[in-house]
C-alpha cells in the first residue's frame, strides 16, 4: 500500500488501526485522514488474528494498538509479531489509565503511549514522533514511570543500576513533562537541545523496558508478560 | 471493553483438557474415559493399561480406586454413547482385571484364601458408599437439593458394616492375638474402615460448596457491576441524548461520566482495586486534587487532567491549603487563561509536596495586575505562606501561565510508609 517502492519520495506514513471497536477506528481513520496530509491509514484490524496477518501483509510504518482487545490484547500481538518485524513501530492507544496496563505495553514494546481522547491533531503529532524514533510520553504515562523508578522506603535493591535507576537529569526531564511541557520548552528550561531531551526519554524507555525493578516486573507479570 | 472471555477455558486453548470422569458413556466411573481424553489417547488403551495394572498387587484397581475417590464428574452433558462391543470390551477387562490381581496374590502366598474373601467384602462396601455419594451428587446438580432418603442412610450404614465385617475377619483368620488386644484392635480398625468410607463423601461435600460459594460471588458481581452501569452510564447516555444540540453539554456530561467510571474502575478506592485500597487514605490527597480537578473541569467545562506522583497522605492543615491554593490556580486558568486545556502535576516527596498548574493560554503581565483583583495574591499566596509553604508565578503575555506550588509536610515514620 505504501508506495516506497517505486522511485518517487513517498514522505506519507502508513499508519495500520488495530482496535476491536469497529466505531472507533472510523473516527480515527477520518480524523487522521481530515485533519493530516502526511498520514496515511493503509489498514486496520478487528482482532490479535486480524492484526498480525495484516501487518505482516502490508509493512506499515506505525501501528496504533488498542490495549484492551479479546484474546491478548495489544501486547499479545506485540509479541507475536515484533520479533519479525522490529522495524515496525507501535503507538498504544487506549481508554484505560491503570498503571499496569500503560506499563504492561511499554514493557511488550510500544513506544509510546497516548489515551484515546487525544485530539487528531495531537494523535498524529505522536504518529510522526515515534516514526522518527522518539518515544511519546503523555503526562500521565511520565507520572507513571517516575513513579515506578521512585526510591520509597522498602523498595527492593537494584540488581542493575544502570537499568534500573534514573539519572537526576532523567527525572528532571519527566517531570517536565508531567507537567505538559513540550519537548522544546524542556529544552528551554534545562538549558539542553531538544535533541538531548529525546536521547533523555528514550533512554527513558529503554529502562522501562528493559529493567528488572520490582514494581516493573511486578505490574508486568500481573499480566502475564514476563 | 469488549474483552469478557466467553469462558475460563479459552484462556488457555493449548493445554489438555482437565481431569474429569465421564459422565455419559462410563462402564464403571467413567475413570478410564475422563483419563483417555486428558492425555488425548483411545480409552481402550487405558483400560487395558488398568487391567494390565492389577497384575502387581492390584495396582489398577487401587489406582482406579483413587481417581474414582479424587476426580470430580464433569459438570456438562457430552453426549456419548457405549456400543454393546465397547461394553463388552469393557466388561471384559474389568473382571480380567479383578481376577488378575486376585491371581496374582494367590499365588504370592498361601493364606490369600482368607485375604481375598474378607477384603473382597470391604470393597463391595465401600464401592456401595462411593456410588452412593455419586448420586447424591448428580441429584443435587439436576434437582438443586439434597435429599437424604432412607435408603441412602441404609445403604451408607451397610457399607460401613461391611467394611468393618471385612476388616474384623480379616484380622480374626490372620492374627494371633490376645483378646483384649484383639477387640481394641476391632473397634480401631471398624472405626478407620467408617472414616474411609466417608472420606469421599466429605471431600465432594466441601468441593461443592466452594464452587456453589463461587458462583455466588461472581453473582453478586454481576449484579454490582450491572447495578453501578445501570445508575450512571445509562442515565448519562440518556441525558446525551436528549440533549444533543448542545455541544458543550454533551462533552461536559461524556467527561464528567468518563471521569466517573474511571475512578470507579481504576481510582485508589475503586472497583478495581478493591481490598487493597488503604482506608485511611480514601480522603488522601491525590484523591482531593483528582476531586478539585474534576469540579473546576465541570464547572469551566474544559480539561483538567492532573497526575499525582508519589505515596497518597492524609490530608493535614499545610496539605488543605495546599489543595484550596491549587484549586484557586486552576480556576484562575480556566476563567482567564482562554486555553483549552490545563496539566496539573503534583509530586509527594517526603519532605515537601509540590503542585504545578500550567495552562497554554495567554498569559499576563504579574506587574500590571490591579491592586482590587485579590484571586491569586489572596488566596494562593496567603493561604500558602500562613502554612509555610511558597508560591512561584511564570508567566508573560502570551506564553501561557504556570503555578509552582511548595507545602513542606513532616517526613512520615518509616511504617507507615509501607504500601
Amino acid at each position: 500500500m505504501t508506495e516506497s517502492a517505486n522511485g518517487e519520495q513517498d514522505t506519507r506514513i502508513g499508519v495500520f488501526l488495530v482496535d476491536d471497536h469497529g466505531l472507533f477506528r472510523a473516527g480515527v481513520r477520518a480524523e487522521l485522514e481530515r485533519a493530516v496530509p502526511d498520514v496515511e491509514v493503509v489498514g486496520e484490524a478487528g482482532s490479535v488474528e486480524e492484526a498480525v496477518a495484516g501487518i505482516r501483509h502490508l509493512r506499515p510504518d506505525v501501528v496504533l494498538l488498542d490495549v484492551h482487545m479479546p484474546d491478548g490484547g495489544g501486547a499479545e500481538v506485540l509479541r507475536r509479531i515484533r520479533p519479525e518485524l522490529p522495524d515496525v513501530v507501535f503507538l498504544a492507544l487506549s481508554v484505560s489509565d491503570a498503571a499496569e496496563d500503560v506499563i504492561a505495553v511499554i514493557r511488550a514494546g510500544a513506544r509510546g503511549y497516548v489515551t484515546k481522547t487525544i485530539s487528531g491533531r495531537e494523535l498524529a503529532d505522536a504518529v510522526r514522533r515515534v516514526h522518527t524514533g522518539d518515544a511519546v510520553f503523555s503526562p500521565r504515562l511520565a507520572g507513571f514511570v517516575l513513579d515506578a523508578f521512585s526510591d520509597r522506603p522498602g523498595a527492593a535493591p537494584h540488581s542493575d543500576p544502570e537499568l534500573d535507576m534514573l539519572t537526576p537529569r532523567e527525572r528532571d526531564v519527566l517531570r517536565l513533562l508531567a507537567r505538559g511541557y513540550a519537548y522544546k520548552e524542556i529544552a528551554g528550561e534545562l538549558f539542553i537541545s531538544v535533541k538531548t531531551v529525546e536521547t533523555h526519554v528514550s533512554s527513558v524507555l529503554r529502562k522501562t523496558q528493559m529493567s528488572n525493578r520490582y514494581e516493573l516486573s511486578r505490574w508486568a507479570s500481573d499480566r502475564r508478560l514476563v | 471493553m469488549g474483552c469478557v472471555n466467553a469462558s475460563p477455558t479459552s484462556v488457555r486453548p493449548s493445554s489438555a483438557p482437565p481431569l474429569v470422569r465421564w459422565r455419559n458413556g462410563r462402564f464403571v466411573a467413567g475413570v478410564a474415559g475422563g483419563v483417555a481424553d486428558h492425555l488425548g489417547v483411545p480409552v481402550l488403551w487405558v483400560r487395558v493399561a488398568f487391567a494390565a495394572l492389577a497384575v502387581v498387587n492390584g495396582a489398577g484397581i487401587a489406582a482406579y480406586g483413587l481417581l474414582w475417590m479424587f476426580v470430580r464428574q464433569e459438570q456438562d452433558d457430552v453426549e456419548r454413547e457405549l456400543s454393546p462391543v465397547e461394553r463388552q470390551q469393557a466388561f471384559g477387562l474389568a473382571a480380567l482385571g479383578i481376577a488378575v490381581a486376585f491371581a496374582g496374590s494367590a499365588i504370592g502366598s498361601p493364606i490369600v484364601g482368607w485375604v481375598v474373601g474378607p477384603l473382597g467384602v470391604a470393597a463391595i462396601g465401600a464401592a456401595v458408599v462411593w456410588r452412593e455419594a455419586d448420586e447424591s451428587q448428580r441429584r443435587r446438580w439436576t434437582e438443586g437439593a439434597l435429599q437424604t432418603s432412607r435408603s441412602t442412610k441404609l445403604r451408607v450404614i451397610a457399607g460401613a458394616l461391611f467394611v468393618a465385617v471385612g476388616i474384623t475377619v480379616f484380622l480374626l483368620a490372620n492374627l494371633e492375638l490376645g483378646q483384649l488386644q484383639f477387640a481394641v484392635l476391632a473397634v480401631v480398625s471398624t472405626l478407620a474402615g467408617v472414616a474411609v468410607i466417608t472420606v469421599p463423601w466429605w471431600l465432594r461435600l466441601v468441593r461443592d460448596l466452594g464452587e456453589e460459594r463461587r458462583e455466588r460471588i461472581i453473582e453478586a458481581e454481576r449484579a454490582e457491576i450491572a447495578a453501578h452501569l445501570h445508575d450512571s452510564v445509562l442515565q448519562t447516555l440518556a441525558l446525551i441524548q436528549r440533549q444533543a444540540d448542545q455541544p458543550r453539554e454533551v462533552v461536559r456530561l461524556a467527561r464528567g461520566q468518563e471521569r466517573e467510571l474511571r475512578a470507579w474502575l481504576y481510582g485508589p478506592t475503586g472497583y478495581g482495586r478493591r481490598g487493597g485500597g488503604d482506608p485511611a487514605l480514601e480522603s488522601g490527597f491525590t484523591e482531593a486534587l483528582t476531586k478539585a480537578a474534576a469540579e473546576v473541569e465541570d464547572t469551566y467545562a474544559m480539561d483538567v487532567r492532573p497526575v499525582v506522583v508519589g505515596s497518597d497522605r492524609p490530608l493535614d492543615d499545610g496539605l488543605r491549603a495546599l489543595l484550596l491554593a491549587a484549586r484557586e490556580a486552576m480556576v484562575n486558568a480556566a476563567k482567564h487563561s482562554g486555553a483549552a486545556e490545563i496539566s496539573v502535576f503534583a509530586e509527594i516527596e517526603p519532605a515537601e509536596v509540590n503542585v504545578f498548574v500550567r495552562d497554554r493560554g495567554v498569559g499576563f503581565d504579574p506587574a500590571a495586575v490591579p491592586e482590587d483583583r485579590h484571586g491569586l495574591a489572596e488566596s494562593v499566596r496567603g493561604r500558602m505562606e500562613r502554612h509555610g509553604g511558597t508560591v512561584r508565578l511564570r508567566t508573560a503575555p502570551g506564553e501561557g501561565t504556570e503555578v509552582h506550588l511548595r507545602m513542606p509536610v513532616e517526613e512520615k515514620p518509616d511504617e507507615e510508609e509501607s504500601p
